[in-house]
């Protein structure tokens, strides 16, 4: 086996890594991006909901399995539909008790509450769950070799490839929502000018919560598949995941969704060829040069469209 | 004024928040999973979900008639929102407040009930209102929000740490080393980062403060990663040392004095450190502000076309708010690792930089006395809390929110522009609560 087809091996081996990671923080920068695009903040608690959403799938994939239910597909559902439904319960809560009050009062005020949401809620989910991680049994084990070498196997488990067909069967349906349904309309209504959007008779508020709703679900969708994927979840991965996949959407150009989609994967690839070939204490000191080389460059991220300023 | 609610309607939308609160409260108090030897089992507490659903409604029903009845008063006298007097009393209760503030902080340690506790807890208090005052030259004045606040106070803690290990230098020469150093810093930041605005920026800021933790965390050579510096040394006045046995070269305090040796003295010492350094900084923002650079600064934050057009250099004008802020940050940082003799990565997260951004927002943007006030709540919250031992970080989340619902422009949000042409002809302009 030559050296040079062993690179490819290991290159491809990180891409399909990068992938899987891009996915997850992709689905998570879609949330900040569609509560960016519609009210101008940054929800900064939105990494805690997808701590959320983690944790229900670890009592859901317990509860499961306590309860004797052996097979996988129906696992994965009940978990999936369960997470979606409580982490989005509790979007829409974060949304009517700490934002809302404070819609129109200048920038800031609504960015410190969402700080003190996101301490809030972890501090809840220490107290409630236990400090200590939770690791679970594999609930998807196994995978397929796509290349054997003698040394080296080129390989995506199953949980890879679940991952990766989730998320874009996801991402499509959701970009289909943003341009064809009349909720969608509503929304695109909403971010580009509220008053206006309200004097035609759409239910603002009422359009918001939907927002923040649908936000919650993907980064519950994120979570659920993060805990199968590393099995461990605890009470602080929220924080830099929620900061990975901020810094992708601003990536990407925040309140463009396919820019998030993009910014994920972007970051998702920098972080796995980064541990691959460098090194990985560093991975995240690569993901924020590449962020500031980006804004410097494109100050609106890669798809964003320009601020344009008047006077 | 509409007419207040029913019983029946009252009672219907406590009724739909206790069932929310039942949805919210069943994975999370209700479930939770237990860490066992054969992996993780699931346990429940129902009963709980009980009580936390009983309390929102109870506490629903409860806030509905409460606002009623404020609302009432409000309407009864003139607004609510603006308590705070305005104008030439302002300045003059203002006045008054400081000059007891000052002389309060000044006696402190003399007073009966101080012990090394309060004497701490101060000592922790001031180092945050340097903070504050720090970046409030950068959030609150110039407009430009930081959100990696906490990267300039580790590089002024580190560069005592370093400058004490290997050059051997002492506090005070240090201090303004690395007040110098983190302004350095803050100057190569914002030159690439000027053309952005708003939130890149603050992202961008947000990025720095993490790649300045994770390379102090990394760089094992120099900064002893996550073990830290330890052995800093500690402040001496001029020469006289307050450890029991003084270094080379100094005598120490209770030796010259004759007073019995106690370790109070060096607190008290530091304390009035820390407070020195808070007046020299506020008195020295509070001239800035009146400066021609001072104003460039306000006058950003208020309109950057309008500055520009009017001939102002925008760049100048933030290069020197960073490296200002910065300077004061790393000020405090230095002070920190003189006072703990040890600095490692852990002090300086991002909740750090949270925490400092909420004093300057809560405290009303802009503001000094603002500053003051909510740096020693945020200080003095979690020791009240101490008894509820866990449950401090969640009081102090629950109460960031609650104080940003309650008075959304901060404490003192009525604040006077610092300059005015005229007193009589021409009316104050309003308050802006924008960024």
């Amino acid at each position: 086996m030559d050296g040079a087809a062993l690179g490819l091996g290991t290159f491809l081996q990180h891409l399909i890594n990068g992938l899987t990671l891009g996915a997850i923080y992709g689905l998570i920068a879609i949330g900040y991006t569609m509560v960016y695009g519609i009210i101008r903040m940054i929800n900064f608690a939105h990494g805690e909901i997808y701590m959320l959403g983690a944790f229900v799938a670890v009592t859901g994939f317990t509860l499961l399995s306590a309860l004797g239910v052996q097979s996988v597909a129906l696992g994965l559902i009940v978990v999936l539909a369960a997470s979606i439904l409580f982490t989005a319960a509790y979007g829409w809560t974060v949304e009517r008790v700490a934002y809302r009050p404070l819609r129109g009062s200048g920038r800031l005020a609504p960015l410190i509450s969402a700080i003190g949401m996101s301490i809030f809620l972890q501090n809840y989910v220490m107290l409630t769950q236990g400090a200590r991680p939770k690791p679970l049994q594999p609930v998807l084990s196994g995978g397929i070799t796509l290349w054997q070498g003698e040394t080296f196997a080129l390989g995506i488990t199953y949980i890879q490839a679940f991952i990766i067909v989730l998320t874009v069967a996801l991402m499509a349906s959701f970009t289909v929502l943003i341009a064809r349904t009349p909720l969608g309309r509503a929304q695109r209504a909403c971010e580009q000018d509220r008053t206006m959007a309200a004097l035609l008779g759409i239910n603002v508020d009422r359009t918001i919560s939907l927002t923040f709703v649908m936000g919650a679900s993907l980064a519950a969708v994120a979570g659920v598949l993060v805990t199968m994927y590393y099995g461990v979840v605890d009470f602080y991965i929220g924080f830099l995941a929620g900061l990975k996949a901020f810094t992708a959407a601003v990536l990407g150009g925040i309140g463009s969704l396919p820019g998030a989609m993009l910014g994920g994967l972007l970051i998702g690839l920098i972080e796995a060829f980064f541990t691959g070939y460098v090194s990985g204490a560093y991975k995240d000191v690569a993901a924020f040069s590449i962020l500031i080389l980006v804004l410097v460059l494109r100050p609106t991220g890669l798809l964003g469209r320009p601020d344009i300023e008047k006077v | 004024m509409q007419p207040a609610p029913t019983l029946a309607a009252r009672l219907k939308d406590a009724g739909l928040a206790a069932g929310v609160a039942l949805l919210l409260a069943i994975p999370f108090i209700g479930l939770t999973t237990v860490n066992t030897d054969q992996g993780l089992s699931v346990a429940t507490r129902w009963p709980w979900v009980g009580y936390a659903v009983a309390a929102v409604f109870a506490g629903r029903l409860l806030a509905g008639y409460l606002r009623d009845a404020l609302a009432g008063r409000a309407s009864a006298a003139t607004s609510a929102r603006n308590v705070l007097p305005t104008g030439e009393t302002a300045r003059r209760l203002g006045r008054g407040f400081v000059i007891a503030g000052i002389g309060f902080a000044a006696v402190m340690p003399f007073l009966p009930f101080s012990d090394r506790y309060i004497l701490d807890l101060g000592t922790t208090a001031l180092i945050y209102v340097l903070l504050g005052m720090g970046l409030n030259v950068t959030v609150g004045l110039a407009g430009l929000l930081d959100l990696g606040f906490v990267a300039f106070y580790a590089i002024g803690a580190y560069t005592f740490a370093l400058l004490a290990k290997f050059a051997g230098l002492g506090f005070w020469l240090s201090l303004p080393l690395s007040g110098l150093v983190a302004a350095l810093f803050a100057v190569l930041l914002s030159l690439p980062i000027l053309r952005l605005r708003g939130d890149y920026l603050a992202i961008v800021t947000l990025g720095f403060g993490e790649i300045t933790r994770i390379v102090i965390l990394n760089w094992q050579s120099l900064t002893g990663g996550p073990n830290g510096v330890a052995g800093i040394p500690r402040p001496s006045l001029f020469g006289i040392s307050f450890e029991r046995r003084p270094p080379e070269g100094q005598v120490s305090f209770h030796e010259l004095t004759g007073i019995a040796f106690s370790s109070e003295h060096r607190m008290m010492f530091l304390y009035f450190i820390i407070l020195v350094l808070v007046l020299a900084a506020s008195w020295a923002v509070w001239r800035l502000r009146r400066l021609p650079i001072g104003r460039a600064w306000e006058a950003l934050r208020e309109d950057e076309i309008a500055c520009r057009s009017l001939g102002i250099n925008p760049t100048a004008a933030k290069v020197s708010a960073y490296a200002t802020g910065a300077m004061l940050g790393g000020l405090a940082g230095c002070f920190f690792s003189a006072r703990q003799g040890f600095v490692s990565p852990e002090s300086f997260t991002f909740i750090e930089s949270a925490i400092i951004l909420a004093i300057v927002v809560l405290g009303g943007m802009g503001s000094q006395i603002g500053v003051v006030i909510a740096a020693l709540f945020i200080v003095l919250l979690p020791e009240f809390a101490r008894e509820f031992a866990d449950y401090r970080m969640l009081l102090f989340g629950a109460a960031m929110i609650l104080i940003m619902v309650w008075r959304p422009g901060g404490l003192l949000s009525g604040r006077d522009p610092t300059l005015r042409l005229s007193d009589r002809r021409s009316p104050p302009p309003a308050a802006t609560e924008s960024l």
